[in-house]
């Protein structure tokens, strides 16, 4: 709000698209990957081990198919906080269905199911009520998981089919597991959407300026509440994944898994005010969270100094830009 | 900057590892931080001494979720350990991260909060469930020959241990026909949540006259807000504690006495157990009997767990000899 017109400077020309893409966020990223891949190489010599590679990818699968759907959601100027309490419903809910007697699709389109009423219910309350996302969905953060805990209390949901245990521990071909093919694929998907469609335009166009966006034809609420449905309806996702890798619910599922998919996707670039932001970004961030988390287990560092570790990162990469920037324009 | 604080990290660590012939058995606490779990690793050290070429990798998330332990169990059998001996946080979600850890060789046992039979070879609990809810009663009524109300502060709705403890002592409630259970919350085995249940309590029921809280967290947060609200006298707060920790709290009156069994000798069996199942000179089998050192000896159930020993009373007369022990 405060910014002085004074301080922009308009260049005669945009740096070449080689340049750029050097300098971009997503290429600070993959260096970050690489060097800590070459890292964990070094320090561990159990990391170069295409099964423990494999193993290593179900620190984040999850967490990222969410993160596709939540950078949408933050790039429009929302937040979606219930993600994990949605996680835990919806593996309750086919928790329920398993306890019926329903096979394995009728399980997972439960799942896909409750996750998309959950979302629909916090985009109705953002969009149509116009409140806080935030708000919203800190309360329904509350409202999902109690449900489960209703549901289940001490209790757990054991015995899921066995045909149902693919999606979180089977595997598609050699060490390539169904949840990274999954999540891969969404990947590809979530990329053309905001990158090549107008939809994806209008996305960052509701994050900039919503008013001009609407003045410009977007329908920022619609679009808006179809971002909620595709979060809830990863959370879903997420949770059919979860649930079948765990082989029980608990009510406890996925608590906090919230706070570590917007650290991945602020890791990702994404501005939390919205606008900006891209998909590869917040592949790279998943890659870099699971790398990270995965080479510290593999050395027993302890859980305790593995957050403090993913929190310097965080700060590091966010930071780092910003202090650049300032020392250029210092010397100026 | 960061990377290069990770390489350091990197390099002392891998500095630190022991040769590849030791024996590698892995305690996993179901959180690190806790002094339990601390002390119950100083016991697995002990019975590696003892042992000879034994390596113990002590490890844990940092929250006491499932899916941390899942990705820790995954590492390590990455690691390829020997033996992997857990306190786990969800008895039937890590049980598909066992089962493979097994399926690739590695000797798996449960102590302290159970996994569910196919997720482990054999269960070490510290003492029968019975036992430990006949002594948390038991604690509570020996201070209160007039009755009164007593009120549970537990961990999570989920553990499993606290549960079966409850679950015991209700059973147990009868034969103190003077004692009314008034309550039961839920402090998580965070000190604040615990601190703040407990002023919930107090305000709920004026006339509470005791706290058992079987959680070592649990019960140190409950002392606090007794002492705070100036209840000392009023309200005694009992249960499972650890002896350092609670110390302050048996000082000051506002805990008469509490129980624990010892963690040191748990992370002593644990340890003692693991090495013999990797070894391959027991078999966890119902029946079998497993030796554990200067503890003596286990026999497995038909679920092929088996109680360490029973839990041990500390107050006023024997906290000093022990607060520096654990």
């Amino acid at each position: 709000m405060t910014a002085s017109p004074t301080g922009r400077i308009v260049p005669d020309r945009l740096a070449s698209p080689t340049s750029r893409a050097l300098k971009s966020w997503e290429s600070l990223l993959a260096l970050v990957a690489i060097a800590i891949f070459i890292a964990n190489s070094f320090a561990s010599p159990y990391f170069l081990d295409p099964w423990n590679l494999s193993d290593a990818t179900f620190n984040f699968t999850e967490k990222a198919m969410i993160a596709l759907a939540m950078a949408l959601l933050i790039i429009s100027g929302e937040i979606d906080l219930s993600v994990a309490s949605i996680v835990a419903l919806a593996s309750t809910a086919m928790g329920l269905m398993m306890q019926a007697g329903f096979g394995t699709p009728a399980i997972v389109l439960t799942g896909l199911g409750t996750g998309l009423i959950c979302g629909a219910f916090n985009g109705l309350l953002v969009t149509r009520l116009g409140l806080p996302s935030i708000v919203v969905t800190i309360g329904t953060m509350s409202l999902f998981r109690g449900i489960s805990y209703i549901v289940l209390g001490d209790t757990a949901f054991t015995g899921y089919p066995a045909s149902f245990g693919w999606f979180g521990q089977g595997y598609v071909v050699w060490v390539i597991t169904v949840e990274l093919a999954i999540f891969a694929l969404l990947a590809v998907i979530y990329g053309i959407v905001l990158h090549k469609t107008n939809f994806g335009r209008g996305v960052y166009a509701a994050g900039n300026n919503p008013t001009a966006a609407m003045f410009s034809g977007v329908r920022v609420g619609r679009v808006k509440f179809i971002l909620f449905l595709l979060t809830g309806l990863m959370s879903g996702l997420a949770s059919v994944c979860l649930t079948s890798r765990l082989g029980s619910t608990r009510p406890s599922i996925g608590a906090g898994m919230e706070l570590e998919v917007v650290t991945v996707v602020v890791l990702g670039g994404v501005s939390i005010l919205g606008g900006s932001g891209s998909i590869p970004g917040v592949v790279i961030a998943a890659l870099v969270m699971g790398l990270v988390t995965f080479g510290l287990g593999l050395l027993n560092v302890p859980g305790i100094v593995m957050s403090i570790v993913i929190g310097v990162l965080l700060i590091g990469v966010i930071a780092l830009p910003r202090i650049w920037q300032k020392a250029r324009a210092w010397k100026k | 900057m960061t990377l290069k604080t990770l390489l350091a990290t990197a390099a002392i660590l891998a500095a630190t590892g022991a040769s590849a012939q030791d024996m590698r058995i892995a305690i996993v606490a179901k959180s690190l931080g806790n002094g339990f779990f601390e002390a119950a690793h100083r016991g697995a050290q002990e019975a590696a001494e003892e042992l000879g070429g034994v390596e113990i990798i002590y490890t844990g998330p940092t929250t006491t979720t499932a899916e941390g332990q899942i990705e820790v169990i995954n590492s390590l059998i990455a690691q390829r350990v020997d033996a992997i001996a857990i306190s786990a946080n969800d008895p039937d979600a890590v049980v598909p991260a066992l089962k493979r850890a097994m399926q690739r060789g590695i000797a798996v046992i449960s102590w302290d909060s159970g996994v569910a039979e196919e997720g482990r070879m054999m269960h070490l609990s510290p003492s029968s469930d019975d036992l430990v809810g006949q002594t948390i009663i038991k604690l509570a009524a020996d201070h209160l020959p007039e009755g009164g109300q007593v009120a549970l502060l537990s961990a999570t709705s989920t553990s499993t241990n606290q549960n079966l403890w409850i679950e015991a002592m209700k059973q147990h409630l009868p034969e103190y026909p003077n004692i009314e259970l008034v309550a039961t919350v839920y402090g998580d085995d965070l000190a604040d949540k615990s601190y703040r249940e407990t002023q919930g309590l107090m305000q709920s029921y004026p006339d509470l006259d005791a706290i058992i809280a079987p959680t070592s967290v649990g019960i140190v947060a409950a002392a606090q807000a007794v002492a705070d609200a100036g209840k000392i006298g009023q309200v005694n707060v009992t249960g499972l504690g650890l002896p350092s920790e609670m110390a302050g709290a048996v000082a000051s009156g506002a805990s008469k006495s509490f129980a624990i069994w010892n963690p040191v000798d748990l992370g002593y069996s644990a340890t003692m157990i693991a090495y013999h199942l990797a070894k391959e000179d027991v078999t966890a089998e119902p029946g079998a009997t497993i030796p554990i050192g200067r503890m003596g000896e286990v026999t497995l159930d038909d679920t092929n767990s088996a109680p360490m020993s029973e839990p041990f009373t500390y107050d006023s007369s024997n906290i000093d000899e022990f607060k520096s022990v654990f």
